[in-house]
């Protein structure tokens, strides 16, 4: 019914949404934070990369590449002077703190850089494809694929083989006795945000390369990115891959039997999925 | 701290004063001023039912634009297909949003906290991503109301011959009428629900889940409750805003900024989990953006700054922060301790 190539555009798609919701998982996998500023901080990381490509005339990915610590410091920033504030047993606060955030990032990004499409240019690299066999991919949407691995690969070696990552770890399922180790919970959510916005601003980079970007885009965003986490489970980050790839698959495979209904489809798919498995595919920790 | 409770008629008595001086703004207010009026009537409405929903049942949404959207074509689809009454199709949008509440109450019930808000938003997206589909109501470009339809509105033509105006005008007359009694209707019942049995289980569910449950309160029924009554109320609301704006596409009707955002906003900063609360909320709001409709965007920006700093400084919002430092209340829901046995009593 489906093409072989449907398939295989889905799974790259997946690979963008898994980038999306990479950062996201993380930050929720340890302290159970909602974000609903995460699609507006890629935006963001986005006109960042824009901005600093603009002045210096770099490329996006080397300016991505100067990006990655400023959004680090910039969730650092965050997490410590904001969001730590309001943590806590009632969800209310920080969800209603982060849409402020989503309104507040999004309407100045409109005032500093009109409501204009933008878009990052890569240069020769975005008109690029191989060919496997029948199928034709394009350079950018497989190597986004690639990134996205590299990136869950990179964050499941720092969760299971890292100091650092024990301290994650043992944060995110009792954060009182792990601060009886010695750990101090407010700095290690700091750390993960600082890295969650680093995985933004990845995000950024592919999202601004892929298609056009305006302020307005990031809550969409946002959404894919969110079903993915919670189809792949809370804290397993193969998990939210394998969620970036099952909303990628529906939507191109909706898109392929109606146009319309590429958004419609994945959404779908995020219900039926749920209706089955209330926590999600593999969940790791326990809500 | 000295409470100094207002005898129960007082405040009854304050309401019914402003509810009547509210009621007499369109024999002597300037048409603009009863438009205006009407919207932030609407976004009361809007308040009051999501503060049922998050301040009182603990169930945050952002998924409620969907019933916004549900009930405003719902009134759409009962002019332009049945050739009903606009009002009929306001009280039939009310009906459906409930009715469609059903469904989405079975796939959101099943999360809990941060997934429930994402679930009601995919709901939201869903809804409006269907009704996109919908060729006949003009599919994703949208459709507007025949014209004349809300010159031949019920009660439009007695209110013109009443006051002698323009059929637009007695119609922007009508609707704020309506508007204002489905404030004060929805305002006496929460208060009424709030104050019975049912609204005590459910203020003690909210206060101690654990607690609640062993004396016998059954949350997921009261919840499921509100989420109905609630989704009926914002439904009713959607087809009413929709009469006046004459226009429906799928992106306005299930705007998230508009029937949910500002919505959030205006609960938050005059205090959840108040009755009074969203009236001082959409006070405030109306204020900051007479203030600053000249900036644009600025709005938006001071209105979420506002919302954080609500968050982080006084988490019970303007009301909550007024009321505990003052001991003063409007609409208490407290009861009163029951009189100990006459045989105890010295």
């Amino acid at each position: 019914m489906f093409s072989l190539d449907t398939i295989v555009q889905g799974l790259l798609l997946g690979g963008l949404y898994a980038l999306f919701a990479a950062g996201l998982s993380l930050v929720f996998g340890i302290m159970r934070l909602v974000n609903l500023a995460h699609g507006d901080l890629i935006v963001l990381g986005a006109y960042l990369i824009l901005g600093l490509g603009t002045v210096t005339g770099m490329n996006p990915f080397v300016a991505a590449l100067i990006a990655m610590p400023l959004m680090f410091g910039l969730g650092w920033l965050l997490q410590t002077r904001l969001l730590n504030r309001v943590l806590g047993e009632d969800i209310l606060p920080p969800l209603l703190v982060t849409f402020g955030l989503s309104v507040v990032i999004q309407n100045g990004l409109l005032a500093a850089f009109t409501a204009d499409s933008r878009k990052l240019a890569a240069g020769p690299v975005e008109s690029a494809s191989v060919a496997i066999g029948p199928v034709h991919m394009g350079v950018m949407p497989v190597l986004t694929l690639a990134t996205a691995v590299a990136v869950i690969l990179g964050l499941n070696l720092l969760f299971y083989r890292t100091a650092l990552g024990r301290a994650f770890r043992a944060t995110s399922d009792d954060a009182v006795t792990a601060q009886l180790m010695g750990i101090r919970p407010q700095r290690i959510f700091a750390m993960a945000t600082g890295i969650a916005l680093v995985v933004a601003a990845i995000a950024a980079l592919y999202l601004g390369t892929r298609a056009n970007f305006d302020p307005s885009i990031g809550p969409a965003r946002l959404l894919y990115a969110f079903e993915a986490v919670i189809i792949g489970g809370l804290g397993s980050l193969w998990g939210t891959l394998a969620g970036g790839v099952v909303i990628g698959l529906a939507q191109t495979m909706g898109a392929a039997v109606n146009p319309e209904w590429q958004i419609l489809a994945g959404h779908v798919a995020f219900v039926l999925i749920l209706m089955v498995r209330p926590r999600g595919l593999f969940p790791r920790a326990i809500d | 701290m000295m409470k100094t409770t207002f005898p129960a008629y007082r405040p009854l008595a304050l309401a019914v004063l402003a509810a009547a001086a509210l009621a007499l703004v369109p024999l002597i207010g300037p048409r603009a001023v009863v438009q205006d009026l009407f919207g932030i009537l609407c976004l009361l409405v809007l308040a009051l039912n999501w503060n049922m929903l998050a301040g009182f049942a603990g169930l945050v949404s952002v998924g409620q634009q969907a019933f916004v959207g549900i009930g405003a074509y719902a009134m759409f689809a009962a002019v332009i297909l049945f050739g009903l009454d606009p009002l009929a199709g306001v009280l039939l949008g009310g009906l459906v949003a409930m009715a469609l509440a059903v469904p989405v109450a079975c796939f959101v019930f099943r999360l809990n906290g941060a997934y429930f808000a994402i679930g009601t938003w995919v709901a939201a997206e869903i809804a409006r991503l269907g009704l996109g589909q919908w060729k006949a109501l003009g599919g994703g470009t949208g459709t507007s109301l025949p014209k004349g339809t809300t010159r031949d509105m019920l009660g439009v033509g007695p209110v013109k011959e009443w006051l002698g105006v323009s059929s637009a005008a007695a119609s922007d007359i009508v609707l704020y009428w309506l508007a204002l009694g489905l404030v004060l209707v929805t305002l006496g019942m929460s208060w009424a629900f709030l104050r019975s049995r049912m609204g005590l289980g459910l203020q003690a569910i909210r206060d101690n889940a654990m607690a609640a449950r062993s004396v016998g309160v059954d949350p997921v029924r009261l919840k499921a409750l509100v989420f109905l009554l609630t989704a009926f109320g914002t439904g009713l609301c959607g087809g009413l805003l929709f009469i006046q704006i004459t226009r429906i596409t799928p992106d306005a009707a299930f705007s998230l900024l508009d029937w949910t955002a500002f919505v959030l906003f205006v609960v938050v900063i005059g205090g959840i989990g108040t009755l009074p609360g969203p009236i001082v909320g959409v006070v405030v709001f109306y204020a900051l953006e007479r203030l600053l409709s000249d900036y644009g965007s600025a709005y938006l920006i001071v209105l979420g700054l506002f919302g954080i700093a609500v968050m982080l400084f006084a988490r019970r919002g303007i009301w909550g922060s007024l009321s505990g430092r003052t001991g003063l209340e409007l609409l208490p829901l407290g009861h009163r301790a029951p009189d100990p046995a006459p045989a105890l009593r010295p």
